[in-house]
């Protein structure tokens, strides 16, 4: 990958292509527990366009980062199931 | 159909009374309109606090908040009853001042608190902008999640035989009962006018007007917030006069979320969010805690707060009317309020002596007395 940008997801690096979502990148390293609801229920992305919020992560220490609109960057830190 | 009382309002108000008079042994009645505790006990943040603007304020106060004690282990889960502490946020030597005072006027009166220096208020509370002069702490405030509240205080009156005729609208108070808009007429020896906000379109000419206020709701971050917390400000701020006005005010809910506040406007009647007021509101709140802006916010509302001239709750005997009491004008303290408001409002029908003397809520008091007549 010529363009591409190193990330940490759960502090485990992930390698994306440039221009990738945080969202690709969180179910590329096999996580499907994005975050858990208010009665502790697994949630995972729906619409994929930022408007039914059920794929926030933190996103270097910002909590309720929609993944699904925020583009993979060198160094990110994310973080699920939260 | 005939009852002892009638009570108009399901609002926590109208419910905590319903509860007292049913278990004082009244066949009761409670007419609502819409929901249970759908108006200011939805809109509001569910303080439950101690005030000393006036003695009469501390009284109702401190009784209520130590009947919310009482039911402490009644309360269901969903009415998130949990006693956090209130944390009066002092921002310079002046309103270190004012702690004092308030320290001194809380002690006398039994209230143990605990005064913070600039040290151990950020110790309590790490997001709180540095350079803050201080705080106060009363532990034994708390908070709740009102319309659960609400509905177990329902629960409990129709435990003891109330009636309740939801989506039943009034038409008139009468002297012998009140006619429903459907034809109905319930008929009782006394009723009682619980509608907060709106109590002046059945009785007109009282002291009650509408101030509007609004809140916002962040997404979950626990911790992030840990006791209720109100800037002292409030005090010399212009929240005492009939101009607008903001302060800050944050409160942890058990979920982590944040509830934001507060504003005050009067003479608005209209529900939508006010986007200027918003934003001062959220100014100040970030003045206290800059963090809060990264934060997302999940919903802005707008409520209506029962106001009365004086800042005290009518409870006793509409003036001019031999049946007709009133149990409304709580302002922003009526779910704090509306426990001790319940009992005094039952010890009255029912002839009983109270704990607290209750002449400074009573509706013919002369500082709402001439309000009523000036703006009915």
């Amino acid at each position: 990958m010529a363009d591409a940008v190193t990330l940490s997801i759960n502090g485990q690096t992930q390698r994306m292509p440039a221009g990738s979502t945080v969202a690709a990148a969180v179910l590329l390293k096999g996580v499907t527990t994005f975050r858990r609801s208010v009665t502790g229920e697994a949630r995972a992305p729906l619409c994929g366009m930022g408007i039914c919020y059920e794929c926030r992560v933190t996103v270097n220490g910002q909590a309720h980062a929609r993944s699904c609109q925020i583009v993979c960057a060198d160094g990110m830190e994310v973080r699920t199931d939260e | 159909m005939n009852f002892d009382a009638i009570i108009i309002g399901a609002g926590i108000v109208g419910v905590a009374c319903a509860r007292e008079c049913a278990l004082g042994g009244l066949r009761v009645a409670i007419i609502e309109r819409a929901v249970i505790g759908g108006g200011a006990t939805a809109e509001g943040m569910g303080h439950i606090v101690v005030m000393d603007d006036s003695e009469a304020q501390f009284a109702l106060t401190r009784y209520s908040q130590q009947l919310w004690q009482e039911l402490a282990t009644e309360w269901p889960a969903t009415a998130e009853y949990e006693q956090c502490g209130t944390l009066w946020v002092a921002a310079d030597d002046e309103e270190m001042a004012e702690v004092q005072r308030k320290r001194d006027f809380y002690g006398a009166r039994g209230v143990a608190t605990e005064v913070l220096d600039a040290r151990q208020l950020a110790e309590a509370e790490p997001n709180l902008r540095a350079g803050l002069a201080g705080g106060l702490f009363v532990p034994s405030d708390g908070v709740s999640y009102p319309p659960c509240a609400a509905g177990y205080l329902l629960a409990e009156a129709q435990r003891h035989s109330a009636q309740l005729f939801l989506g039943k609208t009034v038409a008139a108070i009468k002297h012998d009962g009140v006619q429903l808009s459907d034809g109905a007429f319930l008929a009782a020896r006394f009723i009682v006018n619980a509608t907060g906000s709106w109590s002046p379109e059945l009785t007109p000419g009282i002291d009650v007007q509408k101030r509007k206020g609004h809140l916002v709701i962040t997404d979950r971050y626990p911790g992030f917030v840990r006791h209720q917390l109100i800037e002292l400000g409030y005090l010399k701020s212009a929240h005492s006069h009939n101009a607008a006005s903001v302060a800050f005010n944050a409160q942890p809910r058990k979920t982590g979320q944040i509830l934001i506040g507060s504003s005050r406007q009067f003479g608005v009647n209209t529900r939508a969010v006010d986007a200027p007021m918003l934003s001062w509101m959220l100014r100040r709140a970030t003045e206290y805690m800059p963090q809060l802006a990264q934060l997302s916010a999940l919903r802005v509302w707008t409520g209506f707060r029962a106001a009365t001239s004086d800042h005290l709750p009518l409870i006793g005997p509409a003036p001019g009317h031999d049946n007709l009491f009133l149990a409304t004008g709580h302002e922003g303290l009526g779910i704090t309020t509306s426990l001790g408001t319940g009992r005094l409002l039952a010890d009255q029908l029912l002839q009983r002596p109270s704990a607290i003397p209750r002449e400074p809520y009573l509706p013919a008091r002369a500082s709402v007395q001439k309000q009523g007549a000036a703006h009915g």
